[in-house]
């Protein structure tokens, strides 16, 4: 979240689109409620299902799955075309006066520079004066201003194209668009809430790029009760998030490529220049980041002589991927040899589930640390468990996969820090000990580690000194304890030994040791401040900076700089999170210098441009988004029908990845899950088992009178991977849409069960097609076709 | 109307007390009048920790209710599970998730020995942590030594390790989070993803 | 002082985390249902299940709705299970209000299931005795919220002082008639005399809607047993202890139906 959730209440308009808060934050939707109560802000509910949400909105608009960006394109064009965005943020806060090369362009569906399958980029750049700067047209009339782009782009999603691609009505469109640009006004603000309905498409990244436009327009950016806020779906994502994952070390620093074969190249590859004369560009600190994170994990073995250990870090091929679907299909390949698995199940979480289990049966070997046997942990058992549901899978005599499960301790049962959505790092207590045998993680992942490290040091072996180098400098080396961990993350003085006060302390000459860099802070000397629990508010914007500990610097709402004009005064007086006293800027950790002058600086310090990106050149498939059908889609792309699906949408290859089409799969389905369980573990639990027992198939009103469907009779819902059967729950609530003139229905599967826990029932990803984001590799969760029978 | 309702509730509960004369229990909200047949609170004699619920990512602080203290022949238990009332973010409430978890920590399906299966079994066996550490980390020794590329093809310095995967759940704690980056960055594993990407 | 629990079923998510709480607290035995084609918990209250939400579907005003609120023990003012039990001790009222069942002191005899105009008390096979929502008085006696109004997320549950509480769903629910709701009010039955769990309902004349029965009375034979005929009911009362089993043989097994149920009429749940 660029806000926070206790923001939420600072709203007059909230725009909840691709998440159903209401069922799946309920906590965090308190704070809606009380923006409708307090504020009175108007509740948009954007969603292919009439959801909890929906039921306390004021508007609920349905939407086919998967035409999110149609509809936010339609959004965009409106607020242009009516007037009803904030003009003078969109002047001084983001990129719409820069100027961009000539050639750029959008025909058939494609962005210019599309050739053989890819683009080349080189006409998405921004046009460049001597000095390097991007060149600007301040009065936005120039034709190849990204403003004046961005109107041309637009133009097409008019509201009578959205109802057409979307499904629901052009006047539901524009009672929607109306709602949702109130926060147009200075003084006004609107948030956005999103999770998976947004995430879970081929087209995830984009998507939330025109979410982002849509708030810059508005002004939205900066603002209490604005934002782009992810509400994201578990209790530490965004901290795993934040600590790196393929492709990332932690604090978003990224992992080196083949060919930057020394730091130096590394460090030109990966600090920006600014780009415009006032533009702070923060991530020019990169060196010191990349610096003192290499001084943390290498330790004194790290010197400037040897580059810091760089050469230790693994350096991924130009251009290679080993994002969650490239390894899952290298698994399938037999190319991996082992999976280790800290607390994650793949049979039930990844798409494709016939491919998770084939893939796991071709392993030599499985880790799993737990705290239930999870379906792949067991999923050698699949056939035995459940054969009706995987009739292809191996018997267990035949798998030669060898499965070590490991018992670890739950959260209570362990400290530690955990991020929630709104970037808060919120330290836990031990509550009790693990039961029986089970161990706390940092123990486990200690014990094999060292063990590993001790087979290296006695018998030698390929890559010892990447390993070995390592540092491991704990009290108890065997027993790590996690504040000692919490300690090293924020950071050190290595000449004095003192805990570093923020990633402002951090140095790029190795005089500095920090883990991860937007974390630091979060332990100086003064103590840990993620258990902080302070009650002040002193903004009375619901900030609470002494309840915990956010990242970064303990700022609670991202970009607030740009709550307030050129000038530094506040769009709205009432809910100034940042004031200019003449000196300093007061309120929150401002986003900013904090003795900048307002006028000294762009307001986006982290950014090249120093104002926010409209146009955004550093996403794969375009820099603007554009409307593209999911991998499979019930019509064509009614605005280019060549160029149907994202045109650099990650599929794969095996037997089992097939992608179904309309004639044999007319119905779109959606997944998600209900109020009542948490993913796939609350399956194992008795309180949550009781709420909702059973799966079923959400089937809509009209198609269930067609097909002689009532509630409780058994279907069968089957997709190009497979296919499986649970009772009918009939509802009105899933309505017929109209797109491009025809009838389409959407089936709801609700996603909790699974072949282990106390309740059974089949893992949806069994229907799920292997069809993934190019820029970020999330699965294509929502928006895929089946077919619907009925059973006897 | 009002007059007519006050007064037969007042009949009420002089009917009531009329009928209670045996000892039953009286208590008010307010004075903490405590009587036999009120059942006595499970937390009144626990011990408080705070944490954070391990579902969502809203972060709601909770305060687990333990029973029993550290001496040497207990064991404390949890009996309760409630939302912290001091949080800016729930202020004590919970969603049925977080209103679950002490079933959750306490659920009977919990791991409490280290299992094992081996090529082709049908079945687990239990093992010590002595004997999986020892399997464990001689099956990853052998497949690095297998899979581990200090160069490319080009002959650049590469260090990585490609035929091993590792993924992390999402109540990984940060410093969990961070020492699995130690662990694979040790091992020079690119293949690491978590569920925030599912 | 008279307690109470307001309901505000405009804030209502049909979360149930009351209903887990509530679960939980009170260390209920949980059960797995059977698909029931709806996304309430149990079709009914059951004796280890004292708080249910009632999701209602249907299309009004040209739109979709879905009404969820809160089904519970009332805490009547004139309580009609407190008015048909024979055993001393075996339900109270306490001083706070709250209507309390105390199982020791229960003989089994599901009297008062007939006497509840809510249909809200639940005879368990096993013990032989009635449960219900006791407003959670092991909470209440010590200071804390029932379990169910501490959890819920949306400030749709709120406990305090009766009058109080009145005052705050009337002031609700004329804010809600300025919002547009122009049949927005209190439900607060003056049947039996006011309720001690208070609602405030978008359509206030139709409580139907929501579960809600729409003009609920004692039952005509509970007030003549506790009123004129109370000395009937005190002689009955040890015959009763004997002669349990003699109700279900002579009337059968409590069917609340029997005595004028609206919501079971409606059947307004989420089924299609």
């Amino acid at each position: 979240m660029t806000n926070g959730w206790t923001d939420v209440s600072n709203a007059d308009v909230v725009l909840v689109m691709g998440g159903n808060p209401a069922e799946n934050h309920p906590v965090g939707f308190r704070f809606v409620m009380e923006a409708k109560r307090l504020r009175k802000a108007k509740i948009v509910c954007v969603d292919p299902r009439f959801t909890r949400t929906a039921a306390v909105s004021d508007l609920y608009v349905p939407i086919r799955s998967g035409t999110d960006i149609a509809f936010l394109g339609g959004l965009i064009h409106y607020a242009l075309s009516e007037n009803k965005y904030q003009r003078r943020y969109v002047e001084q806060h983001t990129n719409a006066s820069f100027l961009i090369a000539e050639g750029f362009g959008f025909s058939e569906g494609h962005f210019s520079g599309w050739q053989d399958g890819k683009y080349d980029k080189s006409t998405w750049q921004y046009e460049l004066d001597g000095q390097g700067y991007a060149k600007v047209d301040p009065t936005l009339e120039h034709p190849r201003c990204v403003f004046q782009l961005m109107k041309k782009h637009y133009s097409r999603y008019t509201p009578e194209v959205v109802a057409n691609i979307c499904g629901c009505t052009a006047e539901e469109f524009l009672k929607a668009a109306a709602m949702i640009t109130l926060a147009a006004a200075e003084n006004k603000s609107g948030t956005v809430l999103y999770a998976l309905g947004w995430t879970h498409h081929s087209f995830a990244v984009q998507l939330i790029h025109a979410a982002a436009m849509v708030q810059l327009l508005m002004g939205n950016i900066g603002m209490p009760g604005g934002g782009v806020n992810a509400q994201r779906g578990h209790a530490n994502i965004q901290g795993s998030t934040d600590m790196g994952a393929w492709n990332y070390l932690p604090g978003y620093l990224k992992l080196p490529r083949a060919n930057q074969t020394a730091l130096v190249d590394y460090l030109k590859a990966n600090t920006p220049k600014p780009l415009r004369p006032n533009s702070l560009n923060y991530w020019g600190n990169t060196p010191k980041f990349m610096t003192s994170l290499l001084k943390a994990y290498y330790g004194p073995h790290a010197t400037a002589a040897n580059s810091y250990g760089y050469d230790w870090l693994p350096k991924v091929a130009e251009g290679a991927d080993h994002s969650w679907g490239t390894f899952f299909d290298e698994m399938d390949a037999g190319k991996m040899e082992g999976l280790i698995s800290f607390g994650m199940n793949p049979v039930a979480n990844g798409p494709n589930t016939p491919k998770m289990i084939r893939g796991l049966s071709k392993l030599k070997w499985l880790i799993v640390a737990e705290n239930f046997e999870t379906e792949t942990a067991a999923f050698w058992r699949a056939k035995e468990l459940a054969d009706k549901e995987y009739p292809h899978s191996l018997k267990a005599e035949d798998i030669q996969t060898e499965v070590f499960l490991l018992p670890a301790a739950c959260f209570a049962e362990k400290d530690g820090s955990f991020v929630n959505s709104s970037r808060w790092l919120q330290w836990k207590q031990v509550a009790v000990d693990p039961p029986g045998e089970a161990r706390r993680d940092q123990e486990i992942i200690a014990d094999l580690f060292l063990a590993i490290r001790a087979l290296y040091e006695k018998e030698g072996g390929k890559g010892a000194e990447p390993l070995l180098r390592m540092q491991w400098s704990y009290a108890k080396p065997h027993v790590p304890t996690l504040r000692e961990v919490a300690r090293e993350v924020n950071g050190v003085d290595l000449a004095t030994g003192k805990q570093l006060n923020g990633f402002g302390e951090l140095q790029a000459d190795g005089t500095t040791a920090c883990g991860n860099w937007i974390y630091s802070g979060s332990w100086p000397e003064a103590g840990n401040q993620m258990a902080r629990r302070g009650q002040v508010d002193p903004t009375g914007l619901g900030l609470y900076p002494e309840w915990a500990w956010s990242w970064p610097a303990n700022r609670r709402i991202l970009y607030n700089r740009a709550s307030t004009d050129e000038q530094g005064k506040p769009w709205d007086a009432t809910r100034a999170p940042l004031r200019w006293n003449g000196k300093r800027w007061a309120g929150d950790t401002p986003d900013y210098k904090a003795d900048a002058a307002p006028d000294s600086l762009g307001a986006f310090v982290m950014l090249p441009e120093g104002v926010a990106r409209l146009f955004a050149p550093d996403l794969v498939e375009g820099p603007f988004p554009e409307h593209y059908e999911p991998a499979e889609s019930p019509v064509d792309n009614a605005l280019h029908p060549n160029a149907n699906a994202n045109p650099l949408l990650r599929v794969y290859q095996s037997d089992l990845d097939s992608l179904g089409s309309a004639k044999d799969f007319p119905f779109v389905a959606i997944t998600y899950r209900l109020t009542e369980h948490f993913h796939y573990w609350t399956k194992h639990t008795s309180s949550s088992a009781e709420l909702q027992s059973n799966f079923f198939v959400e089937v809509p009103e009209e198609l269930a009178s067609e097909k002689g469907i009532a509630s409780g009779t058994r279907v069968r819902v089957s997709s190009a991977r497979g296919e499986l059967e649970g009772p009918a729950l009939v509802t009105k609530r899933l309505r017929t849409l109209k797109v491009s003139g025809r009838k389409v229905y959407q089936i709801g599967l609700p996603i909790h069960w699974g072949f282990v826990g106390k309740v059974h029932g089949p893992l949806i990803n069994k229907l799920t097609p292997s069809a993934y984001d190019p820029n970020c590799g999330t699965p294509e969760y929502k928006g895929f076709l089946v077919n619907l029978e009925k059973i006897g | 109307m009002k007059p007519k309702q006050s007064s037969r509730r007042e009949f009420i509960q002089r009917s009531t007390k009329g009928a209670a004369a045996g000892g039953v229990a009286a208590a008010s909200g307010d004075a903490a009048v405590v009587e036999s047949a009120i059942k006595p609170l499970k937390t009144a004699h626990t011990h408080q920790s705070t944490s954070i619920c391990p579902y969502c990512a809203v972060g709601c602080s909770v305060v687990v209710h333990t029973l029993g203290d550290s001496a040497r022949n207990v064991k404390p238990a949890i009996v309760h599970i409630e939302g912290d009332p001091e949080s800016p973010i729930n202020r004590g409430t919970l969603c049925p998730k977080g209103a679950s978890l002490e079933e959750f920590v306490q659920s009977d399906r919990r791991l409490t020995t280290v299992q094992y299966r081996a090529p082709g079994s049908r079945e687990w066996r239990r093992i010590t942590w002595a004997e999986a550490l020892e399997k464990m980390a001689r099956r990853i020794k052998d497949s690095r030594d297998r899979g581990f590329e200090a160069t490319d093809a080009q002959g650049r310095t590469v260090n990585r390790l490609r035929n091993i995967a590792m993924i992390g759940g999402c109540t990984d704690t940060n410093e969990i989070n961070y020492l699995l980056g130690k662990f694979r960055f040790g091992l020079g594993l690119v293949s690491y993803e978590n569920q925030s990407r599912l | 002082m008279t307690v109470a629990k307001l309901i505000d079923t405009t804030l209502c998510i049909g979360c149930k985390a009351c209903e887990v709480a509530c679960q939980e607290w009170n260390d209920q035995e949980y059960t797995l249902g059977t698909f029931g084609g709806t996304y309430q918990t149990m079709p009914d209250l059951a004796h280890n299940f004292w708080n249910l939400i009632k999701f209602n579907e249907m299309e009004r005003d040209g739109g979709t709705s879905w009404l969820m609120s809160k089904y519970q023990c009332m805490h009547c003012a004139e309580a009609g299970c407190l008015a048909a039990c024979p055993a001393p001790g075996a339900i109270v009222a306490r001083p706070n209000g709250t209507i309390d069942f105390v199982q020791d002191n229960c003989i089994g005899c599901g009297y008062c299931i007939t006497g509840c105009p809510f249909d809200v008390p639940r005879l368990s096979p096993t013990t032989k005795k009635v449960y219900k929502c006791s407003l959670c008085s092991d909470r209440t006696a010590v200071g804390l919220e029932p379990a169910c109004i501490k959890t819920c997320p949306t400030n749709c549950l709120t406990f305090g002082e009766r009058d109080e509480l009145v005052r705050i769903a009337e002031a609700r629910s004329t804010e809600l008639k300025a919002d547009g709701f122009p049949d927005a009010g209190v439900y607060n039955p003056q049947g039996v005399g006011g309720t001690n769990v208070l609602y405030v309902l978008k359509h206030a004349s139709e409580p139907e809607q929501y579960g809600l029965p729409k003009d609920p009375h004692i039952p005509l034979s509970v007030s003549l047993w506790k009123g004129p005929m109370k000395w009937l009911g005190t002689l009955m009362f040890w015959g009763t202890i004997l002669g349990t089993f003699l109700h279900f043989v002579i009337y059968g097994p409590q069917d609340p139906s029997k005595h004028g149920h609206p919501e079971k009429e409606d059947e307004p749940r989420d089924r299609a």
